[in-house]
């Protein structure tokens, strides 16, 4: 278990570098000059020359990518922004934690909404508020996070006027975000909570703990639940990808200096290494909680936990079975 | 009841099966109530942005500065925008290049995908841990950034919209696809031409993919949906589809600006994209369910 642990963590390391070349090679060939835009119309070629140098732009593709590597992976430096001179890690530093507490906050809601009313929509498996889950779910897994923010907004924040529209004022300006964030996870773990609880109330030891006289509402808390958890943690980690990717659109419409402000301040002022350390940062959030849930899973399922100790023991399957029949290709 | 047809002992049942097996897709597609209303909504939006000017007296891009922000009424039935363009025109037109874009977006990474997942997928061992490891890299970057990355970079427009999403999309269908291939490529019939002499290429192509057109209609399908989401998202944010150019993210994103004071700009194109996503969702899960012969009844 711990062996495994440590190959994934090691294996982060080579797919972040994959990420950072990647990232680096779609900005660098973008066209567009971002000396010219910061020095303004009417520069010298010799000012170019100097900014071009200063900036280090003046050097080749893979000088340019080692030195960028060199910074973001040994030094944690991604670089000051063409626009502000403002160092991008600092900034990042400054703005992650609003997102994440957003992320956080949203992933909770999640949870807290969505699970309930999947084991109760499994209960009455059928019945009318079933049905009408269900319609909510199709629903809610078809708007988008800018279209639910945008009419919310209008909800209210013009039309009733009930919760602010703008800002981290108060504790009230939370809420549209984090539940423009949470709809469609809500959705989908209400589905899988439903799905689980199906399968799980039809196994032996339900009916046994049926027999034995215990009430519904105890089996469902002590017997059932546990088995949603499951499903709940696998959407949670693929969710939490979609949350800090769509806090560009949620953040900069309801104007919160986070993460994702950053990055579409970074995207409208082209200021490339801002794009690339947004998405450098965001990224390798998104493979740890990868990692964070797939432990999780070893951890709350016994079956998992013992496919990853027998793995030893076994004989390695590919040499074992049947030869492919893709040998010897050129026949 | 409809068994006895094709399971009738006669000399035509091998040449009514063939037919017989989608007409009975489409029978359980449309017995399928809530798939039916999906495949309404989506037949009702092609129909109307295709045919978008039989059903607006205006064109999309004519201003009149009399007419700004309209609320709906029998001329404008949507309303018209800051410019005084009718709002119900401009929705169709920016329709078809939303539908356009997802629907392109969705061939080209279903397509180039496909030829990664059956490589990946048929030829196994190292070929396979390479090509998945690559997909582990770009499936590291969400989605969204990747097709913001790729399209900030490509510029705006229809075309570099579609590249940049359907690239972003490439990783996802392409397991897809692998999966399948997977479970199909050890069956007795590969085998069997592997054996008489088939080429690998000849063994894909005409033996194994046949195969995985079920769950890449339903990928597909359903790609558009969400196609329609990140492609919207885009223009919204900037990238993307820009004006004059009406699309539904551009509509939104420049409707916001007068979101205290005028709703229809903001309120109809969200009900167009909502239903838009929902009827292909609608209609993927229900050609899921119709394609999928374990829940055949």
């Amino acid at each position: 278990m711990l062996v495994y642990a440590l190959k994934r963590l090691l294996w982060m390391l080579p797919v972040m570098l994959g990420v950072l070349i990647i990232v680096f090679t779609i900005t660098y060939f973008t066209p567009g000059d971002p000396i010219a835009a910061m020095l303004g119309p009417g520069y010298t070629p010799e000012r170019y020359a100097q900014k071009a140098a200063e900036l280090g732009l003046d050097q080749g593709y893979f000088i340019r990518l080692g030195k960028y590597i060199w910074n973001a992976f040994v030094r944690f430096d991604l670089g000051r922004s063409y626009l502000s001179n403002l160092s991008i890690s600092d900034e990042i530093a400054a703005r992650f934690p609003i997102t994440l507490c957003i992320g956080v906050l949203t992933i909770f809601v999640m949870a807290v909404v969505g699970m309930p009313l999947g084991i109760f929509s499994a209960i009455r498996q059928y019945g009318a508020a079933d049905a009408a889950l269900t319609v909510a779910a199709l629903v809610m897994n078809a708007i988008p996070a800018f279209v639910f923010a945008l009419l919310s907004l209008i909800l209210f924040g013009v039309v009733l006027r009930w919760l602010p529209v703008n800002g981290l004022g108060s504790w009230k300006a939370w809420i549209l975000p984090v539940v423009t964030s949470a709809l469609p996870g809500i959705a989908v773990v209400m589905r899988m909570s439903r799905t689980t609880m199906l399968e799980v109330i039809r196994q032996d030891y339900i009916r046994t703990a049926r027999s034995k006289g215990l009430k519904e509402g105890v089996i469902i808390r002590k017997h059932a639940l546990k088995n949603c958890l499951i499903p709940l943690i696998t959407v949670t980690g693929g969710f939490m990808t979609s949350v800090l990717a769509g806090s560009i659109i949620v953040e900069t419409i309801f104007g919160i200096p986070g993460l994702g402000m950053y990055l579409m301040g970074g995207i409208i002022g082209r200021d490339y290494p801002v794009i690339n350390g947004s998405v450098l940062l965001i990224s390798l959030i998104v493979c740890i909680l990868n990692l964070v849930v797939d432990l999780l899973y070893a951890m709350i399922d016994p079956r998992i936990k013992a496919q990853y100790s027998a793995k030893k023991g076994k004989i390695k399957k590919s040499g074992g079975t049947l030869p492919p029949v893709n040998e010897g290709g050129a026949a | 009841m409809k068994r006895n047809k094709s399971d009738a002992p006669s000399a035509l049942a091998d040449v009514t099966r063939k037919r017989g097996q989608w007409s009975d897709v489409l029978s359980r597609l449309f017995r399928n109530k809530i798939g039916l209303l999906g495949v309404i909504i989506v037949l009702l939006l092609v129909v109307l942005t295709v045919f978008a000017p039989l059903f607006t007296r205006y064109p999309y891009d004519a201003q009149s500065f009399p007419d700004r922000f309209k609320l709906p009424d029998a001329s404008h039935i949507m309303g018209t925008d800051n410019f005084g363009r009718d709002l119900w025109t401009r929705l169709l037109y920016g329709g078809r290049i939303s539908l356009l874009i997802a629907i392109l977006a969705s061939v080209i990474s279903n397509f180039i995908g496909v030829f990664i997942g059956s490589v990946s997928g048929y030829f196994g061992s190292k070929t396979d841990t390479v090509i998945m490891r690559a997909l582990d890299i770009l499936m590291a970057i969400p989605p969204l950034l990747l097709a913001i990355a790729i399209s900030s970079s490509l510029g705006s427009g229809p075309v570099n919209t579609a590249l940049a999403i359907s690239l972003s999309g490439i990783p996802y269908s392409a397991r897809i696809i692998r999966s399948t291939v997977m479970s199909i490529k050890d069956s007795e019939f590969v085998e069997a031409a592997r054996a008489t002499g088939s080429r690998h290429l000849r063994v894909i192509f005409r033996h194994i993919l046949p195969n995985t057109i079920a769950p890449l209609i339903v990928g597909a399908t359903l790609g558009i949906g969400a196609n329609i989401m990140a492609i919207s998202g885009l223009s919204f944010i900037g990238l993307g589809v820009h004006p004059p150019i009406p699309e539904w993210g551009s509509i939104l994103a420049d409707g916001r600006a007068y979101i205290r004071d005028f709703w229809p700009i903001i309120v109809f194109p969200s009900i167009f994209i909502m239903l838009t996503i929902l009827g292909f969702n609608l209609f993927g899960d229900a050609l899921r369910d119709a394609l999928d012969p374990r829940l055949k009844d």
